[in-house]
């Protein structure tokens, strides 16, 4: 190799590679541009509330006022030595679990129905998930009309069977079974929805083979069908259990955290204590505590249906 | 036939082709002819009570929101109204702006969703076609924050918005909830299957970013886009906790902030005019539902079907 060969390659690739720097920092430009807009918003409107959430939790502070109190601990003291604290988990709980867990289990049912080669599985389709697309606070309003227990069209229903109509908006365990009730029919399509696309993407070959192993539709479903729901199962627990335990429209249409409190979930007094009691400190730890615990309910399923999977 | 490729198929909008699919699961025993059992009965009959349950509120919104008076709280209940009044709803109009409601609905639903759509499909575009630093952690910073429910940040956000004088906006309402977490997601696992190679000879052909983007990737991810709008336009126009915190004046107000100022006015509850206002919030996201249900449904099974 000569010193002419050297003399020429060098000053040539130098250049290409500075070319190649340039172009790189370029795409780095564009992506600041079209990456940068959603990521900053992100950032400032759900990060940052984020932190300073935790900050404020700290504060003896009224949210429209200037003045705010350093308290340290004492709002989280406060919170789990409050009396209504048990009662406000205890709602969340059950609403909580009620609320997942008969979706799935119904949404599950519906969808294998739905599935089913039956004269009018379309329209059943259609209806069952037009209640999911509706503003819950319409749909809230609509129902208190049929729960009304004098002009309601439910008292009516239940009188053909002998029953009488509760007063549901003013007496305690029935004000929460209410908002369950209507929370149910308002998701259950959506959860039977996404059990259907699970269905379909199951290859029928799959099923045959059961059938010829001699599998029963009860034992097709619990050894075929059911485990390879596993992601779909996963995914709705993930989405229905942040939606269940954000909602508010329901709640707030239908009875305003009442009656003395028993429908009252953690999200629920996140708003009441920040904007109608003027305690946004203490509505503060209360979001803390919710977003821990999502948090770490999140990561016990994760932990659990890792390997299942696979996005 | 019916074999959709597994990757496309949670975004095809096409109705899945029913036959062959959907078999009836059948006892090895049992001749593969169809017969009527007992159990597809059952489950005709639990089909026709599902349907029943879930259709006959809708219909009871409706016949209420025409009734009188009289009718709505006689007794026995009145099963429809006897004759059509529109009454209600005329009611519904004199307490309410409800043309300026109806036009701050349709204004914050199109601009939420349409920029929406637009953040969320450029950002993809960057995570998926070009080079980053640390390209993994943002997306991972994106996709987190999925599971941060928007609730937990109203209070520092309400303070944010007041303390830019943001209350009783537009802007109030949109910015805080501009950034699209799902969209982009959805949007990325789209891009990832879009060949590269058609990009590399836009890019040749000397096409810069923003028209790969426009010109190749968008007309190439119309199922998804559409998917998405169509999910972003419903949460848009039915959104209530946010704009009810930073909305007090009745001129900025949505329809389901007019709804539940209506429920607020009377002392005793006006059930026609409340039925009224809600059929009138209602129908338009029901129309676009019945009319684009197949769309809806392909954006919503997307995310949550994996190949």
């Amino acid at each position: 190799m000569s010193t002419h060969d050297l003399a020429q390659t060098t000053p040539a690739t130098r250049s290409r590679a500075s070319l190649h720097r340039w172009r790189l920092w370029r795409q780095y430009a564009a992506f600041v541009a079209l990456a940068g807009p959603n990521v900053a918003l992100l950032v400032v409107f759900t990060y940052k509330p984020l932190v300073e959430s935790f900050r404020y939790s700290t504060l003896q502070w009224n949210i429209g006022s200037p003045t705010a109190r350093f308290v340290g601990l004492d709002n989280y003291v406060q919170f789990f030595s409050s009396p209504t604290t048990a009662q406000v988990l205890t709602t969340t709980a059950v609403f909580t679990v009620t609320t997942v867990g008969g979706a799935l289990v119904a949404g599950l049912g519906l969808a294998l129905l739905l599935n089913q080669r039956l004269l009018g599985r379309g329209i059943a389709r259609t209806l069952s998930f037009a209640p999911y697309v509706l503003s819950g606070i319409a749909v809230g309003i609509l129902w208190l009309y049929i729960f009304d227990p004098r002009y309601g069209l439910l008292g009516t229903v239940l009188g053909w069977v002998g029953v009488s109509s509760p007063d549901w908006y003013n007496t305690s365990p029935w004000a929460l079974i209410m908002i369950i009730i209507v929370y149910l029919w308002k998701h259950i399509g959506y959860v039977a929805l996404i059990y259907l696309a699970g269905l379909q993407a199951i290859p029928q070959e799959v099923r045959d083979a059961a059938a010829l192993d001699g599998a029963g539709r009860w034992r097709t479903l619990r050894s075929i069908v059911l485990p390879l729901l596993g992601p779909t199962t996963f995914f709705l627990l993930v989405t229905t259990l942040l939606a269940s335990l954000q909602s508010f429209d329901l709640i707030h249409a239908m009875t305003q955290g009442g009656p003395l409190g028993s429908t009252t979930t953690l999200m629920y007094q996140i708003y009441q204590e920040s904007f109608v009691n003027g305690r946004a400190g203490y509505a503060s730890a209360v979001a803390t505590v919710l977003f821990v615990l999502l948090l770490v309910v999140t990561l016990i399923q994760l932990k659990f249906v890792e390997k299942k999977v696979h996005y | 036939m019916a074999i959709l490729t597994p990757p496309q198929q949670s975004a095809a909008p096409t109705t899945p082709p029913a036959a062959p699919s959907n078999h009836t699961p059948m006892r090895a025993s049992s001749r593969p002819h169809k017969r009527l059992s007992g159990l597809d009965i059952a489950g005709w009959i639990t089909l026709i009570i599902v349907t029943v349950i879930m259709a006959v509120p809708l219909v009871w919104m409706a016949a209420a929101s025409l009734k009188s008076p009289s009718e709505l709280y006689s007794v026995p209940l009145q099963w429809l109204p006897e004759t059509l009044n529109a009454d209600n709803y005329a009611t519904v109009g004199d307490r309410l702006p409800l043309g300026r409601l109806f036009l701050n609905s349709l204004l914050i639903t199109a601009l939420g969703a349409g920029l929406k759509l637009l953040l969320g499909l450029t950002c993809a575009y960057a995570l998926v076609f070009l080079p980053f630093p640390f390209k993994k952690a943002m997306f991972a910073l994106v996709l987190f924050t999925l599971l941060v429910p928007q609730q937990i940040t109203i209070i520092p956000n309400y303070t944010l918005v007041a303390s830019l004088g943001w209350l009783n906006t537009y802007q109030g309402i949109l910015v805080p909830g501009l950034a699209s977490a799902f969209g982009t997601f959805l949007f990325r696992q789209h891009f990832l299957t879009v060949p590269i190679s058609i990009l590399e000879a836009a890019q040749l052909d000397g096409a810069g970013h923003w028209r790969r983007l426009w010109q190749f990737v968008i007309p190439m991810s119309w199922p998804t886009i559409s998917a998405v709008a169509l999910v972003s336009i419903v949460a848009e126009w039915n959104d209530y906790l946010w704009p009810f915190l930073v909305i007090d004046d009745a001129d900025m107000m949505t329809l389901p902030l007019g709804l539940t100022l209506l429920q607020d006015i009377d002392g005793m509850t006006n059930w026609g005019v409340l039925m009224a206002a809600t059929v009138l919030v209602t129908v338009p996201v029901l129309l676009m539902f019945l009319v684009l249900q197949r769309r809806l449904v392909a954006g919503l099974t997307a995310g949550a079907v994996t190949g």
